[in-house]
């Protein structure tokens, strides 16, 4: 008689345990969506059903000008970072191993690796200084600030797809009169396409979601949805804040569905 | 008068820090027109020559000559050499006809020849009716023929193949090398075809050239490698071989069996004969240039390979036809004569 192999889901108690987990995951994010349609001034309290809180939201100036700046500044960022990525994947993998490649790869996605708030306080500093200095306001340095942090999660999309690419057809490519330009143009660029844009889709999630560096490079003024949202909170707390949060998920959500489908479609 | 169409001349490439000897002063001569074959065993530089003479690699030392002009320096797309892939590599994101017309449209043709160019060649590998498919919708030979088509588009100088028909099953492999030989007549373009399939090399080509070690061996038409072998290393790798040692005495050799036989112009000294088994024929015992005994014998359908053991103990393979009932009729341990064909036995260089 055939024994059956080790399986994790034959263990006892693996139903209950996967279960409690998955309330865990989303139990709250379900709670904060329930309550966003909540009629009354609660965010603990069932009032009836109402979308009063999405059209006060989507009336509030505060929240609209949010909401265009963290779109603004996760484009901009999404872009840079992507042609940045891009060209970072492009000269690290399209070429033999070299040595030091390690140390480029750890250089490169040096955010994932450094706190996030140790590089929100330097570039507080660094920012603070250069305004200071040169007098330059506006948007650029959030911009900058969020590119740097977006280019490992563009990298590492693109860097993924280059690495399934076959080198041979640049060759091939080379060997049909196409110069170096021509070869990445028509060849590397095209079948890099789908991994450039979820690099760029991952890139722009990254930058809408994040709180730290922005509270900190900002100045006064520049408020994007999540900031807005923690300035919000540490007032009343009303359904206001659950029906922002929960467009804001529905965005992430729809971009990272179609990054996993893009990424998917490269495997079949 | 035949002009040549690559020349290499003592083209050397070392890999690594110099440590590894791909190629060791190649040089060779292929003419225009030529169907040309590297053949060796794995790992002998056939790749490494045919890159270098694509630009993909550029040789440590020597030079690479097209058309008398010297392109050492140049990059490949700047060569009139194009390239069939082992692996094809074609382009999934284009058709079959894109793929056929990249190399006109890279080298700055207009869209009218592009096109007219690109039908001649589907036609050419009979792939019309797949003019809009990608690649990964065809079958391997399919692939094959449009990596040829894409290849032959440009009209290059020289087409260079590195193992083409590897990927291929037996049938379609046949069947693309009179294809290839089709296509070769039907261009008149010079053909250099890397294998390490010996039969393949020798039906399919004007001249071959045997490499081993990064060093050329012998470079001969298929009948010059075949019936004259230059030393040990070319008879040993193309088709079966004996190997007998020998002391030559001017015009005739002492085996190591102790028999004497005639052989004009052996020279003198310790030497190597190559005797290929189907010049050997078996005879009655005491006929025949020498005696030996039958270890065994096996059927391959055709012929019969009969080993057999001289009395010194060597042992060589004689090949006979098989005869209508397929018996050979001959037993193990039965002592024969052997005789050998006039002219079978060579003397090799070393
Ligand atoms: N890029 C490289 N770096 C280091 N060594 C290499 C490189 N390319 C080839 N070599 C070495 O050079 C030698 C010749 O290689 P090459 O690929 O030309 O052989 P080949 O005759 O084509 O063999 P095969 O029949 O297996 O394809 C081999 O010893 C190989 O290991
Ligand atoms: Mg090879």
């Amino acid at each position: 008689m055939a024994t059956k192999p080790f399986s994790v889901t034959r263990l006892p108690g693996f139903g209950a345990i996967a279960i409690a987990a998955f309330i865990a995951l989303y139990a709250p994010i379900i709670t904060l969506v329930v309550y966003s349609f909540n009629a009354a001034n609660s965010v603990a309290i069932w009032g009836g059903f109402s979308l009063d809180w999405y059209r006060l939201a989507w009336e509030n100036d505060q929240v609209q000008q949010a909401a265009i700046r963290s779109l603004v500044i996760a484009t901009f960022a999404a872009g840079f970072s992507t042609l940045l990525a891009t060209l970072a994947a492009v000269g690290t993998t399209r070429r033999g191993r070299f040595k030091g490649q390690t140390i480029i790869y750890v250089m490169i996605n040096q955010p994932l690796m450094v706190p996030e708030i140790v590089t929100a306080v330097a570039l507080l500093i660094l920012f603070g200084a250069i305004r200071t200095a040169t007098g330059i306001q506006g948007l650029g340095y959030l911009i900058l600030a969020h590119t740097a942090f977006c280019i490992p999660f563009a990298y590492l999309p693109i860097r993924a797809r280059l690495e399934g690419m076959d080198m041979s057809l640049e060759t091939a490519a080379a060997d049909l009169y196409a110069t170096p330009w021509q070869a990445f143009r028509h060849v590397t660029l095209p079948l890099l396409a789908p991994g450039i844009l979820a690099g760029a889709m991952l890139a722009f999630v990254i930058s809408l979601d994040d709180v730290i560096i922005t509270e900190f490079v900002k100045s006064a003024g520049q408020d994007t949805l999540p900031t807005y949202m923690l300035g919000q909170l540490r007032r009343a707390m009303t359904p206001e804040v659950n029906a922002i949060s929960t467009a804001l998920l529905v965005l992430t959500v729809l971009l990272l569905t179609g990054f996993f489908l893009i990424t998917r479609g490269r495997q079949n | 008068m035949t002009t040549t169409a690559i020349e290499a001349r003592a083209v050397t490439k070392r890999f690594g820090a110099g440590e590894i000897t791909a190629l060791d002063a190649v040089s060779i001569s292929i003419a225009q027109g030529e169907f040309f074959t590297l053949l060796g065993p794995s790992g002998c530089g056939k790749t490494t020559l045919l890159r270098c003479i694509a630009g993909f690699e550029t040789p440590t030392d020597g030079a690479i000559l097209l058309s008398g002009s010297d392109i050492t320096a140049s990059p490949p797309n700047k060569r009139n050499v194009n390239t069939v892939f082992q692996s094809y590599a074609l382009f999934p994101h284009l058709t079959v006809a894109q793929n056929i017309g990249f190399g006109l449209k890279m080298r700055g043709d207009d869209a009218a020849k592009v096109d007219k160019r690109t039908e001649e060649m589907l036609a050419l590998v009979k792939m019309e009716q797949m003019a809009s498919r990608r690649p990964e919708q065809l079958s391997g030979g399919q692939q094959q023929r449009v990596a040829l088509a894409r290849a032959l588009a440009p009209a290059p100088e020289v087409l260079l193949l590195d193992e083409p028909l590897s990927a291929l099953d037996l049938k379609l492999r046949k069947e693309m090398q009179s294809e290839l030989k089709r296509l070769q007549s039907e261009t008149g373009i010079t053909f250099v075809f890397v294998t390490h399939d010996q039969e393949e090399a020798l039906t399919m080509s004007d001249r071959i050239a045997v490499m081993s070690h990064g060093q050329l061996q012998q470079v001969g038409s298929p009948r010059e490698i075949y019936t004259r072998p230059v030393n040990r290393f070319v008879a040993d790798f193309i088709g079966e071989t004996n190997f007998l040692e020998a002391e030559a005495k001017g015009d005739s050799v002492t085996l190591s069996t102790g028999d004497t036989l005639p052989l004009p112009g052996a020279g003198t000294g310790p030497i190597t004969l190559a005797v290929r088994p189907e010049l050997l024929r078996l005879t009655e015992p005491g006929e025949g240039d020498l005696t030996a005994t039958v270890r065994d014998s096996v059927y391959f359908g055709t012929d019969w390979h009969c080993h057999l053991l001289l009395s010194d103990g060597t042992e060589v393979v004689a090949r006979m036809q098989s005869p209508p009932t397929g018996e050979s009729g001959i037993g193990k341990g039965q002592p024969v004569g052997l005789a050998f064909a006039p002219g079978a036995l060579r003397v090799l260089e070393d």
